[in-house]
């Protein structure tokens, strides 16, 4: 269980910054969509709220995937491993 | 606790905190409940999705500042205690949503209408960021540790039960109104009235005492002097904030806010099921299914909090999918055929300006009753030009109002309290989890910031984000599921991976240990 703890916080760490790219592609895309007419709803306002909350967020998953990777779960407090 | 405290005593201060925490549900779901009619009255007329879109953006920013709530409100907390803080969090809630009653609509005061009802939401964000995590530190403080799941699942319950009252008040207000006037100015009344709920919440929140964890840290002088620093600077709290996070309360917070916010939104706006027959679907829902929070609370004190929380979520990423195809496929009146029409009524015409133009919009209204009891109003326009040799441009027939037949009305309420019945299996035991993760001298900050990410951010974001996906080019009504399924899909794994399923009671541990 703790190899696998520490290859998936590997993926974690991967998983940051490419939902960050996923999230720019996304809001250039729409907004772009929406000064052409199309998707109006989709307004810099909006794209700028998710990009704000998420940032920080992706930043977080990145901080867990390394501390996975280090072993810091490894070992919790009562682990019935169930 | 040196001392279990008698059940009497307990269950005085599960009632006491629960009412207010209640109350600031309410206070904090009428407005995600009147969504479309606060967007007619803050936006343009002619604004459209647009304006849903930007109401359920306001709606959203009140979720999105709960976790800065959390770490003031929190903060305070842990440094002066959890009776003093959550009585400031209950009146700057009622205070702000009082006001909101209050707001001239757009055509008085123009964009200034929307912008004060988002400062005034930004004020409610924050003190619901402060309340839950108070409160659910409280009762778990004054809680036994081996019924810590049983005790704090009832103030789990007072969020769905503050979405109840706020869908039973705004259904109430509307059938005393009558539907013009509630659109027009009854809309208000479930805002003004919080102002007396929160008097009587005050009132009973004076006479209740401090934590006796909290207490017995104070006398001892072992109170946190910084509990920001203690919680986010020291490695072995932080981790299990991030785990807190990313492995329960980010799961959690979609399926809450998809089986009880988004359904009713997908119903009402995407279905286009009759006001009240949308609301009446999730209050029976609700009804039948909140004593499950109770039931699956208890139960993680045996068997531990962790499976049932992600079974919840497993569930909901299995079945949110084939649910919402079957509401799309029951309230499809496009191919009905003649022969199951019982009447129709006489249609109704009304001719309406273009705006800058000479050309007019003709709508033509009937209201179609069908043998099996189901009715709808089927509505068919077109574009009349001023210009004659232009040819008319006819739009889309519109089925709205659609109110269901019996047996698709209580499979409604079927499919909404299975979605609730996940809601407690992932929120009866959360509290207990969180309190339990945590010490006693930074509990309140630190339980209070995951639950608010989770809840507030990934969770009230819902409404939000998946009305938005569904609103891309080559989307089907069913896209915006991907958002939460996605969300609650990474908890589960990451939730099966590395989260135990039990923790130490750092009640009886604190000193040990911190």
């Amino acid at each position: 269980m703790n190899a696998l703890k520490k290859a998936l916080g590997l993926v974690w760490i991967i998983l940051g910054p490419a939902s960050i790219i996923f999230l720019f592609l996304q809001a250039f895309e729409k907004i772009g969509l929406a000064e052409e007419g199309v998707n109006k709803t989709n307004t810099a306002l909006q794209w700028g709220i998710i990009l704000f909350i998420f940032i920080p967020i992706c930043a977080g998953v990145v901080i867990f995937g390394y501390y996975a990777l280090k072993g810091e779960y490894d070992k919790l407090p009562d682990d019935e491993s169930l | 606790m040196s001392q279990e405290p008698q059940q009497s005593s307990i269950f005085k201060v599960i009632g006491a905190s629960s009412l207010g925490t209640l109350i600031e549900w309410y206070d904090f779901y009428i407005f995600g409940s009147l969504a479309l009619i606060i967007g007619s009255q803050l936006f343009p007329a002619d604004a459209g999705a647009s304006a849903l879109i930007n109401t359920l953006a306001i709606f959203a920013a009140g979720f999105i500042v709960r976790p800065f709530g959390a770490l003031f409100f929190g903060r305070l907390g842990d440094l002066i205690g959890r009776k003093y803080t959550f009585l400031l969090t209950l009146v700057l809630m009622g205070g702000s949503t009082f006001l909101i009653g209050l707001i001239p609509s757009y055509s008085s005061i123009g964009y200034a209408a929307p912008i004060l009802v988002l400062i005034l939401r930004l004020v409610q964000g924050l003190a619901l960021g402060g309340e839950y995590g108070g409160a659910a530190t409280y009762v778990a403080e004054h809680a036994p540790a081996n019924k810590r799941g049983f005790f704090t699942s009832w103030i789990q319950t007072t969020a769905t039960g503050g979405l109840f009252l706020s869908l039973g008040v705004i259904v109430l207000t509307k059938n005393i109104v009558g539907a013009e006037n509630f659109a027009d100015w009854g809309w208000r009344i479930p805002f003004l009235l919080s102002i007396a709920l929160v008097g009587v919440s005050i009132y009973i929140r004076m006479k209740m005492h401090e934590s006796p964890a909290f207490s017995k840290l104070k006398s001892e002088g072992k109170v946190s002097k910084n509990p920001l620093k203690e919680s986010f600077n020291n490695k072995a709290n932080f981790k299990m904030v991030l785990l807190a996070l990313f492995g329960a309360t980010m799961g959690q917070g979609v399926i809450w806010y998809t089986g009880q916010f988004y359904a009713q939104s997908f119903i009402e706006n995407t279905c286009h099921v009759d006001f009240n027959d949308s609301r009446y679907i999730l209050l029976w829902g609700i009804a039948f299914a909140t004593p499950f929070f109770v039931i699956f609370g208890s139960w993680s004190d045996k068997v531990g909090r962790k499976w049932i929380m992600l079974t919840g979520m497993l569930l909901g990423v299995i079945f949110y999918r084939p649910i919402y195809q079957m509401f799309l496929d029951d309230t499809d009146f496009t191919k009905i055929e003649q022969r199951d029409i019982a009447e129709v009524t006489n249609p109704v015409v009304t001719r309406t300006a273009v705006a800058g133009t000479a050309d007019s919009l003709i709508t033509t209204t009937s209201t179609v009753t069908l043998l099996n009891g189901a009715s709808f109003q089927k509505v068919q326009s077109h574009t009349k030009f001023a210009d004659a040799t232009k040819t008319a441009v006819e739009l889309p027939e519109v089925h709205k109002d659609k109110k269901l037949s019996s047996p698709v009305f209580w499979k409604f309420v079927f499919l909404i309290f299975f979605q609730i019945l996940l809601v407690t299996m992932v929120y009866g035991p959360i509290a207990a989890f969180l309190v339990e993760l945590f010490p006693t001298k930074i509990r309140y900050t630190s339980m209070s910031l995951p639950y608010h990410i989770g809840n507030g951010v990934f969770g009230g974001l819902v409404p939000f984000i998946a009305t938005l996906i569904a609103s891309f080019s080559g989307s089907t009504p069913l896209s915006g599921l991907w958002y939460p399924i996605g969300i609650a899909a990474l908890s589960l794994v990451i939730g099966a991976v590395y989260l135990s399923n039990k923790r130490p009671d750092h009640n009886e541990a604190d000193s040990e240990n911190h």
